[in-house]
């Protein structure tokens, strides 16, 4: 899950990080009273939208009065930005962090994330900030650094140290550098983080070791222990049919095709897609109905399916383990009982209970064209929908 | 015989009277596996299809001399389950669960690092020997006795390469899920080297899906160390970037982790890598006759 830079912010300020004093503006009105109230001679509007790459598509200004902070504030509300990670329909801006300009000295980068070749936390820093990390690897990776961290310890001083050390932060502000990653390395553990990235990390002119930007996501499978974190989350920017599917536990992701699938198990759900792809056909969604799905959330997953207008076929293939294929079954029937079925629908289904699974389909009357396997499906339902 | 485990591995059941767990322990009993104890706290005495429960995984062990584990208890309760029945000495341990919070499985690899114990999964189908045990929640009836090995990633995907191997008329030896997640007990590399030491196994079909470079790092040591052909799938060509895939293992992010990528690296290690899904069968019987083992391994 994400969550704005600004409630990151919230979340790094309980754990020592330093952050800039900022406030959160829904309206132009409350943006300007947000300056006021901080009352500093250059304050900065930060358009809120979970995508990085805000600055370059315009939606971070500096302002120097008060009737600059209205003008972009009225500017840049409402926008829709395009950044290299909202997709080529951007993002409609419906937040704005109004925060204090700060005097800054030197720009790093710091960030936490899980190495999955060691099985451990790492902490990276490096004294390239401000550019993407991937930029930075890409290009010069010895100036990124990296400590491996034992989850008996967690991040020690000597390390964090020697982080900052590596980076060339100032002597005097190491102290409030070691601190700093500390409190982030404490966020990242304590909040079940999956990614803590701080870019830039920047030393100020008065002596501060401040984070400018803030980018948190949490690792969903622990959500049920973060409840206040779960409360960060905004609807308004995530998609209304995954949305949907989070309630019943689906593991769903919309995509731009007219192929609606219904799979279980991740990697099947993936290669169902590819294979579409393979026969020339395009996938909608890409949706995992999970192992311990109930003919309820079945049902659900199908309705979420064809409340997509672009969907113009589906086809469910299942290869039953831990899921059964009567379930599926019964789910599905259960879902056009309920609102109806106009488009092709082509069955693929093996594994346990293989045969009640499709005595059930039979013996309901519906209009569905079975498949032997998945390519024999892919291909029918490519076709169907041509 | 198989890879881990035989007819004559002796397993227990975490979480045993769970509604899962109860169906998948009869469908095991069913294929024959040795099934000699449950455990769920509080319930000692009583019995699921004729198995004793235990309170704990000692108990559990020290009354039947179980050596392998299979858990089916809730995420939240999974990652100490792990660690109980590591610290009961077992050799190996297979987690079915899926879901446990990333931060949990790096704390359980830690514990585990110089313990005997051997953890495969977790969120994975388990391991099957076939037609002597089953360990997990692969439907049984799909696989034959032969002399391919399997290693995937995905369990679904696992069930269609076993499926289209037996359709074909090849059995296989073992057919091991790794599972989906980031941080997982036992690597591609684990059981290739396994697969490698068994005489039992002529060939391997090795199933991986985006994200991560575990695919990469086998393919490097397939090329260096493998005395058998390798078959590879990646899943997930299609996915786009920066979207978890159902797996939390399954995110492409910052241009790593693709499926061309992966099927670059293991074609350049010597390993042929099917186009579709639905024709890794296919593709693994056209490497045994290239390397002269189709004969052999044409089973039924």
């Amino acid at each position: 899950m994400n969550i704005h830079e600004y409630q990151g912010k919230e979340v790094l300020r309980e754990f020592g990080v330093k952050v800039p004093t900022g406030y959160v503006a829904y309206t132009v009105d409350e943006a300007v009273e947000a300056a006021e109230k901080l009352g500093t001679s250059v304050t900065v509007v930060k358009a809120q939208i979970h995508a990085g790459g805000r600055g370059k598509a315009g939606g971070v200004k500096v302002a120097k009065s008060l009737e600059e902070v209205r003008t972009y504030a009225d500017e840049i509300l409402g926008k829709t930005l395009v950044t290299h990670q909202t997709g080529p329909e951007g993002k409609e801006v419906k937040r704005l962090l109004i925060e204090e300009g700060c005097d800054i000295q030197k720009e790093y980068y710091v960030g936490v994330v899980l190495d999955r070749a060691t099985s451990r936390v790492v902490f990276m820093a490096s004294e390239e900030g401000g550019t993407e990390i991937e930029e930075v690897a890409e290009a010069t990776p010895e100036k990124i650094f990296k400590e491996v961290i034992d989850p008996v310890v967690g991040l020690t001083p000597y390390q964090a140290r020697r982080l900052a050390f590596n980076i060339n932060i100032p002597d005097e502000l190491i102290g409030k550098a070691v601190k700093f990653m500390s409190g982030l390395y404490n966020a990242f553990i304590e909040k079940d983080c999956s990614i803590a990235e701080i870019n830039p990390l920047v030393t100020t002119g008065d002596g501060e070791v401040l984070a400018l930007d803030a980018k948190l996501n949490f690792d969903d499978n622990a959500l049920y222990r973060q409840k206040d974190i779960m409360e960060l989350r905004d609807l308004a920017e995530e998609d209304e049919k995954e949305i949907e599917a989070s309630k019943y536990d689906l593991s769903y992701v919309s995509l731009y095709g007219n192929i609606g699938c219904m799979v279980n198990g991740a990697g099947l759900a993936m290669s169902t897609m590819d294979i579409i792809k393979h026969y020339g056909g395009d996938p909608a969604n890409f949706l995992d109905v999970g192992g311990g799905a109930t003919a309820e959330k079945v049902t659900e997953a199908f309705k979420i399916i064809l409340s997509d207008p672009n969907v113009k076929g589906i086809f469910v293939n299942i290869f039953g383990g831990i899921m059964k294929c009567d379930v599926i079954a019964e789910g599905v029937v259960e879902a056009t009982k309920q609102i109806g079925l106009e488009i092709p629908l082509v069955v693929r289904l093996e594994g346990t209970n293989v045969d009640k699974g499709k005595q059930i389909l039979e013996e309901s009357g519906l209009n569905i064209t079975p498949a032997s396997s998945m390519a024999d499906g892919a291909e029918k339902i490519v076709s169907a929908v041509s | 015989m198989g890879v881990y485990i035989n007819k004559d591995t002796k397993v227990i059941v975490q979480g045993i009277t769970g509604g899962t767990a109860r169906f998948h322990t009869k469908q095991m009993l069913e294929y024959g596996t040795k099934i000699v104890g449950g455990v769920t706290p509080k319930k000692a005495g009583t019995e699921v299809e004729g198995v004793p429960v235990y309170n704990t995984v000692k108990d559990a062990v020290d009354a039947s001399g179980a050596t392998a584990s299979v858990i089916y208890v809730p995420a939240p309760f999974a990652a100490d389950a792990i660690l109980e029945a590591t610290d009961a000495e077992l050799d190996l341990v297979i987690c079915i669960t899926e879901h446990i919070p990333v931060l949990d499985m790096v704390k359980v690899k830690r514990y585990m690092e110089g313990k005997k114990t051997r953890l495969i999964g977790p969120n994975c189908p388990g391991v099957i020997a076939a037609d002597e045990t089953k360990i997990g929640i692969m439907p049984g009836y799909i696989h034959k006795k032969g002399h391919i090995g399997v290693v995937s990633r995905s369990g679904t995907l696992t069930y269609e390469a076993v499926h289209q191997l037996t359709e074909a008329g090849y059995g296989q030896t073992s057919a091991v899920g790794i599972g989906g997640d980031p941080v997982n007990g036992t690597n591609f590399i684990d059981v290739l080297d396994a697969f490698n030491e068994d005489p039992e196994t002529e060939a391997v079909i090795m199933i991986g899906e985006i994200g991560g470079t575990a695919e990469e790092e086998a393919a490097e040591w397939v090329k260096a160390n493998m005395k058998k052909p390798v078959v590879g799938f990646i899943g997930g060509a299609t996915a786009p970037p920066g979207k978890r895939m159902g797996h939390a293992g399954a995110i492409i992010s910052g241009g790593k982790g693709t499926a061309d990528e992966k099927i670059r690296v293991m074609e350049s290690c010597g390993i042929k890598v099917a186009e579709t899904p639905s024709v890794m069968g296919e593709t693994m019987i056209e490497v045994l006759k290239e390397n002269g083992l189709d004969e052999k391994c044409k089973t039924h």
